[in-house]
């Protein structure tokens, strides 16, 4: 890499993508190789040693404490000190510095709390180059925005550049790599397969060197919606601790053979109307109905019984026992049905049978189902889970992100899961970042902002940037239609 | 498999050498010769009343690491296997002294009123933890310094039976020979075993058993245990798969300390047939140890009770040879430590192995994949 260049990384999951990153960041020693900065041969043993040459990262998720002010944030493990006192003037000013060079836009004073997405990751920009880094890893950075804060980020990227600052771009969305980068280098199965000029390629080479195989697309076919209400929910309202409203007024049905969309930006209270419908998040206000029955009372167990399936969002924080064998993962979330128990014992064979199964039908690549659940990659983890709530029977699907963080590969198989389902009567409720998907998937589609439902679309007449417009709450409900 | 079991062995074994290590260490430095005292110990500890005096002290041990175990398999830390098998013990000997029956259904009784009693402290802690979100650490501690700082010692007095006797002991009245449980002399004799003069090999030893195997159906085969493993391992996977938290910690609280009301039972069925104020105390730390040791599993936890009945019991060979005892517990304490380092080092070796096999093997498939398409 050169100074000054914009230089992507893409790869499938599982190409090597994050384990190049912990190596170029200090998180993690190679065992074979070097890295040269500035014609010097560095090891990097912590992140430390990384930061001292000046390479800094923007972690996908943000490492920010938001009850701090931006400052405070920044300022944070590398405070400017006066004496034994801390000189927050001195920060102010540095900050205010910084944000003026790269044009990040950033006021020092504010609470973190108080930004949109956008801006706290300006805030994680500013917080590495504030530490002297001259080199810039960003790890799936457009992951968490939507189409305008993209553009905003590639034009303060721009800005980076301009000032001589190197940035790495991993990410898997290629028209953005194409869109940003100066060079592109795709790797594959750990190893190097080629760098190219985005100028020589289109989005469509890059996704064959990638994985071999043509992109594909999550295009519905013919409608499946049939006028039976499997799952109706009402007036949904969850207030947080002091009052305020996390989802408010939520009422949408979904029909047996319906997949549909929520659209909106993290944190609009996708996850609490997520929780809400599975039972672990108590509503304030409102009626859940499963199938005509009212279920607001019935604990999580209980519904989950009744056949509301779960794809977390969080695979590894809600879906799964890491350091459980496959087959007792498979049980997870079922283990009170059959085949996986058998009185008020585990039926281990059935289980494992169970698991056999899915691993074979949804092709998730292991050597045995008594392997930790660790073990798999995160794309085969994912077809795990799929197959699990699949198999399981289910009415209803809470879909949460079901593609996130897997190959193209894995991907198209999750939707071609998610339809053949939806021709098979299950109603889906898909919540979704990756807004092609939820276009492409989804028979109707509902925009949630600030807790709110705030506009019905039609997925086949409306565009990302549209729906986009809708989800950072620029366009209101009233201009429908 | 051969490998698997090699791993879980590599642990222990080598927290023991380190053990040996540090020991040795020790010994030269106040001037003895390890071998030596170590070949002392072990001849003294390999004879047959020494073994009978190990399983004696061991079955206690082993059921405090079992009550341990089952907080540790959903990440609860029940420091108050202590106070509750204290308490559980001196309830069930009052109560059990105050009524007879048939000699099993009295035995019976006495056993389950002992664990309804610790299970009624952890309880306390649990629900404390399930309601309030008082950490069950610090409950469990106040309720173990309640129990032996002044209730025991006040429930004692006031249950204390004068025998006759003259003696200044503090105890309780003895219960009815229905409700003890007799040595296994009699079966050791059965086997051609010439049980040595003072020598008794504890009844209790058949409800540790019995209670391992239970202990093991619970956790590893049932529904129940299920959710308990899953709420340890990721307490938001398990609440979304349906498992009630709360429930769950106080249900567990409630089982841990059901299992340890059963801890002081040996001492207060078979070897006394009351409580007294010599009461064996420090048992529920032990079974932290021995349940660390014993990673929470029933046969490694009987190992780990064994070993240190082993241990305490050949110390006492050690004044003999002019050493102290004490050095043992520095043995135990080093066996503690570097298990937890040990069990830590080889997960993570496991863990690493584990995820090689799994990219090997999925390398493999797409090599065989893209072979068919790409000629060579």
């Amino acid at each position: 890499m050169v100074p000054g260049e914009v230089h992507a990384i893409v790869g499938e999951n599982g190409a090597g993508k994050s384990t190049l990153m912990k190596i170029l960041y200090g998180m993690l020693r190679p065992d074979e190789g070097t890295i040269t900065v500035d014609g010097t041969v560095h090891e990097f043993k912590t992140p430390t040693d990384a930061i001292d040459v000046g390479i800094g990262m923007v972690h996908q998720h943000f490492m920010l404490a938001d009850n701090f002010t931006v400052l405070e944030n920044v300022v944070l493990g590398a405070e400017p000190r006066k004496g034994l006192s801390l000189d927050l003037a001195e920060g102010r000013r540095r900050i205010r510095e910084i944000s003026d060079t790269y044009g990040l836009d950033v006021d020092p004073d504010e609470l973190v709390e108080d930004l949109g997405v956008g801006a706290r990751q300006r805030v994680e920009i500013l917080k590495v180059l504030y530490r002297g880094a001259r080199i810039l890893i960003l790890d799936e950075p457009t992951a968490v925005l939507v189409p305008s804060e993209v553009t905003e980020l590639f034009e303060n990227l721009a800005e980076l550049k301009q000032e001589g600052v190197t940035i790495l771009f991993i990410s898997h969305k290629l028209d953005e790599v194409l869109t940003v980068a100066d060079s592109i280098t795709v790797i594959r199965g750990g190893t190097t397969v080629t760098t190219v000029s985005p100028s020589e390629v289109t989005a469509q080479d890059l996704a064959e060197l990638m994985v071999g195989s043509d992109l594909p697309t999550p295009e519905t076919r013919e409608s499946t919606v049939t006028d039976r209400v499997v799952l109706s929910t009402k007036g949904l309202e969850v207030r947080a601790v002091a009052g305020r409203p996390l989802i408010s007024d939520v009422s949408f049905d979904i029909h047996a053979g319906e997949i549909l969309g929520i659209a909106g930006v993290e944190g609009n209270g996708q996850t609490e109307l997520i929780e809400a419908i599975i039972g672990v998040q108590e509503l304030d206000e409102g009626h859940i109905e499963l199938d005509g029955v009212d279920v607001t009372s019935w604990p999580t167990r209980r519904r989950r019984e009744e056949g509301v399936g779960y794809i977390p969002q969080d695979r590894h924080r809600h879906g799964l026992l890491l350091d459980a064998p496959l087959w007792e993962n498979v049980a997870l979330g079922h283990q009170t049905v059959a085949p996986f128990t058998k009185g008020p014992w585990v039926d281990r064979k059935g289980a494992r049978e169970r698991t056999q199964e899915v691993v074979a039908a949804y092709d998730v690549r292991t050597p045995g189902i008594e392997v930790p659940a660790h073990a798999l990659s995160g794309g085969n983890q994912q077809k795990l889970i799929v197959g699990r709530e699949m198999e399981a029977d289910a009415k209803v699907l809470i879909a949460a992100h079901p593609t996130r963080g897997v190959d193209v590969g894995a991907q198209a198989a999750i939707w071609d899961q998610l339809r053949a389902a939806r021709s098979a009567g299950l109603a889906t409720l898909l919540v979704s970042a990756d807004l092609e998907e939820l276009i492409g998937l989804s028979d109707r589609l509902l925009v949630i902002y600030r807790g709110r439902i705030v506009a019905e679309l039609q997925p086949d007449e409306v565009t990302p940037e549209e729906l986009g417009s809708y989800m950072t709450g620029a366009r209101s409900a009233q201009e429908v239609q | 498999m051969a490998r698997r079991i090699l791993l879980a062995v590599a642990a222990p074994v080598l927290a023991m050498a380190i053990a040996l290590g540090v020991s040795s260490l020790v010994l030269i430095a106040s001037d003895n010769s390890p071998l030596e005292i170590y070949r002392s110990m072990w001849s003294f500890g390999t004879q047959l009343n020494s073994i009978i005096s190990m399983i004696n002290r061991a079955v206690p041990y082993y059921l405090a690491g079992l009550a341990v175990a089952i907080g540790f398999k959903m990440n609860l830390f029940n420091i108050g296997v202590e106070g509750q098998y204290y308490f559980a013990a001196l309830i069930a000997a009052i109560v059990g002294a105050a009524f007879t029956l048939p000699s099993v259904l009295h035995v019976l009784a006495i056993l389950i009123i002992a664990m309804a009693s610790g299970a009624f402290l952890a309880g306390i802690a649990g629900v404390l933890k399930a309601t309030r979100g008082v950490n069950e650490v610090i409950s469990t501690i106040m309720l173990n310094n309640i129990v032996l700082g002044g209730f025991g010692a006040w429930l004692l007095t006031r249950a204390r039976y004068d025998d006759g006797s003259g003696s200044l002991q503090i105890a309780t009245k003895p219960i009815a020979e229905s409700g003890r449980i007799p040595n296994l002399n009699g079966w050791l004799e059965a086997i051609g075993i010439d049980v040595p003069a003072g020598a008794r090999l504890t009844g209790f030893l058949l409800v540790a058993i019995v209670v391992g195997v239970i202990y093991y159906l619970i956790i590893w085969r049932s529904r129940f245990g299920f959710d308990l493993r899953a709420s340890g391992m990721n307490p938001w996977a398990a609440r979304s798969s349906g498992v009630d938290a709360k429930g769950m910690v106080v249900k567990a609280m409630l089982l841990s300390g059901g299992m340890a009301g059963l801890v002081g039972l040996s001492s207060v069925l078979v070897e006394n047939g009351r409580f007294a104020g010599d009461f064996q105390t420090g048992i529920g730390f032990t079974g932290i140890a021995v349940a660390l040791v014993g990673r929470n599993h029933p046969v490694g936890v009987a190992l780990g009770a064994l070993l240190w009945g082993f241990m305490e019991r050949s110390a006492q060979r050690l004044d003999l040879e002019g050493v102290p005892k004490e050095i043992v517990v520095i043995m135990q304490g080093t066996i503690v430590l570097s298990v937890v380092v040990a069990y830590e080092v080889v997960r993570r070796a496991r863990a690493a192995q584990q995820q090689r096999e799994v990219s090997a093997q999925v390398d493999d498939e797409r090599v065989a994949d893209t072979s068919v398409g790409v000629p060579a």
